[in-house]
């Protein structure tokens, strides 16, 4: 269990002192995915290097399983850290090395026996398919290969807990897809509690359990993935879910804008149809889109209705009465 | 064109010798330069501001002592440093003395010759390596200097040819090589000849140090090759 306790970090600038984070509250589970999510600049990549203490807080604890990390001497801060493991955007291989010497780096810095972590460092590459590519160097791989010897490597030394910083921001949707499926096997089946840093809200909602939304350096809200994105309460976290929000880069409306989520109970049904049959409401579909939240399938989509109080209430009474969740724009 | 008096120093294995001193001062000189100048270098970057280990006097007092060092041009640093070769080798005469004070000049060039190469050391690389529990000394050892290796040699090159260049200049206090034939046999006897026969002997030896040096940085190299 990762507890962070009253986080506040603070950089010393020229202009002045700039805060990064200010007053994190958080509690990660053993076994669950948990993600952060955020804006460039939000903090979110200071806060997951406050995990391991790349970066020392300014303020606060950082409680691992119960021991306050940032009290530890530096020796037993650096063994600490064998048991967290970090993968990271540009992938951060040792361009010297082989595939196979990468994954031992992290042995031979835990003091393992060559042999030993050969064996091991080969079981790793079986587990994220690049058993083939064992003697190969970095600069002939392509990024998603790259990215899983960086998993393997993060694996080796067998951590409880692994942490990604924008580990798909460099790569394309298709192998994004491939390395996000990986993270969610070895939670599953290796029982790694993981930590996942992003701006993008697909991979928040692919593999994470619950997330918290960074925005100006606090946390803006936490819960649930599903909760989150069916019910957003913060403007970011409602940007975030949905991108370059059309609403707000059109031009504003007469009428009134709701945010409908269909889950997979409703997602059968013509809703629309039926607005405009029993309601009599003309209403424009400003956007739509798919989702899959948690492993269950989420439509959600923006209506916008005629600017008359008797037909919007209408058409509330309908989404009320068919239990459809939505939210006033 | 005379060529008697050059025939005279070929037979006389002046010419060889010459070749011998010249190799031998130079390798002898770049060898201590970087035994003093690797560590220092290293020591330059890990205390930086942004290095591995920030120690801001250390890096500001070592980068004074290089500075100043390098600031100095050779020719009054080589006559200012003979009184530290007595102290060191026991006398300010030649070609012991001369390595002496070739090592005092080259180490702080040296110095920031492998500084600047192992800044070209991709900063997310050696935070990996942090997150992973790496200590500071393994970082550098296991981290900085196999990834700057080809960086590194390709330096080692530049210096070599650079201390091949001040060791022609030893002649002036005594030191042999090809710099002392050329200004012992030719400017002094007006003999252009042996003046350019060791003026392409120096371009000779120099383009061989570049070449090899050059096939051996780029074969340790395991970034290009497919």
């Amino acid at each position: 269990m990762i507890e962070i306790q009253n986080l506040n970090k603070t950089y010393d600038a020229a202009s002045g002192p700039i805060t990064a984070l200010r007053d994190i509250n958080l509690t990660i589970e053993d076994g669950e995915i948990f993600g952060i999510i955020g804006l460039s600049g939000a903090g979110k990549s200071t806060l997951v290097r406050c995990i391991n203490l790349l970066e020392r807080p300014t303020s606060g604890k950082v409680v691992l399983d119960g021991q306050d990390l940032t009290a530890l001497p530096r020796k037993a801060l650096l063994h600490t850290r064998q048991s967290i493991g970090m993968i990271f955007q540009g992938f951060n291989l040792l361009e010297q090395r082989t595939v196979l010497k990468n994954v031992c780096f992290p042995l031979e810095i835990a003091g393992v026996k060559k042999s030993d972590a050969r064996k091991r460092a080969a079981e790793l590459l079986e587990l994220v398919g690049l058993s083939d590519r064992a003697n190969a160097y970095p600069s002939q791989l392509s990024g998603g290969q790259k990215q899983r010897v960086a998993i393997a490597r993060a694996l080796a030394t067998k951590p409880k807990y692994l942490l990604c910083d924008e580990a798909t921001s460099a790569l394309d949707p298709t192998t994004t897809q491939s390395i996000l499926a990986l993270l969610k096997q070895i939670n599953q089946t290796l029982g790694v509690t993981i930590v996942v840093i992003t701006h993008e809200m697909r991979v928040i909602e692919q593999i994470c359990d619950r997330v918290a939304v960074i925005d100006q350096s606090r946390i803006a809200e936490i819960g649930k993935v599903s909760e989150v994105f069916v019910n957003p309460q913060s403007d970011i976290a409602k940007a975030l879910i949905i991108p370059n929000n059309p609403v707000t880069s059109l031009p504003p409306c007469e009428g009134r804008r709701l945010r409908l989520v269909f889950d997979n109970r409703v997602s059968g049904e013509p809703i629309i149809s039926r607005i405009a049959m029993e309601c009599h409401v003309p209403v424009n579909i400003v956007f739509a889109d798919t989702r899959f939240v948690e492993g269950n399938a989420y439509g959600h989509m923006i209506l916008e209705l005629p600017n008359d109080e008797n037909q919007i209430q209408a058409v509330l009474r309908f989404l009320n009465a068919n239990h459809i969740n939505y939210e006033e724009d | 064109m005379n060529t008697e008096w050059l025939a005279k120093l070929w037979n006389n294995n002046v010419l060889q010798l010459g070749v011998w001193e010249t190799i031998y001062m130079t390798l002898l000189a770049t060898l201590f330069a970087y035994l003093i100048g690797l560590p220092l270098g290293l020591l330059l970057r890990v205390t930086d501001t942004d290095g591995i280990h920030p120690i801001k006097w250390l890096n500001s007092v070592l980068g004074v002592i290089v500075n100043f060092l390098r600031s100095m041009p050779f020719i009054i640093l080589m006559v200012a440093m003979l009184p530290v070769a007595k102290f060191i080798v026991g006398t300010s005469l030649g070609n012991r003395a001369v390595i002496v004070t070739l090592v005092i000049a080259a180490a702080p060039y040296v110095a920031r010759m492998v500084e600047s190469s192992v800044k070209e050391v991709d900063a997310g690389v050696i935070e990996a390596a942090q997150a992973m529990g790496t200590s500071s000394f393994q970082i550098v050892w296991k981290v900085l200097i196999p990834e700057a290796k080809p960086s590194l040699i390709i330096g080692a090159v530049i210096s070599t040819v650079t201390i091949l260049g001040y060791s022609a200049m030893a002649a002036t206090i005594g030191g042999g090589g090809l710099g002392q034939i050329a200004i012992v046999y030719g400017h002094q006897r007006s003999d252009q000849l042996v003046i350019w026969v060791c003026v392409v002997l120096i371009a000779i030896i120099v383009q061989v140090i570049q070449a090899v040096g050059m096939r051996i940085a780029h074969r340790v190299d395991r970034r290009i090759r497919n």
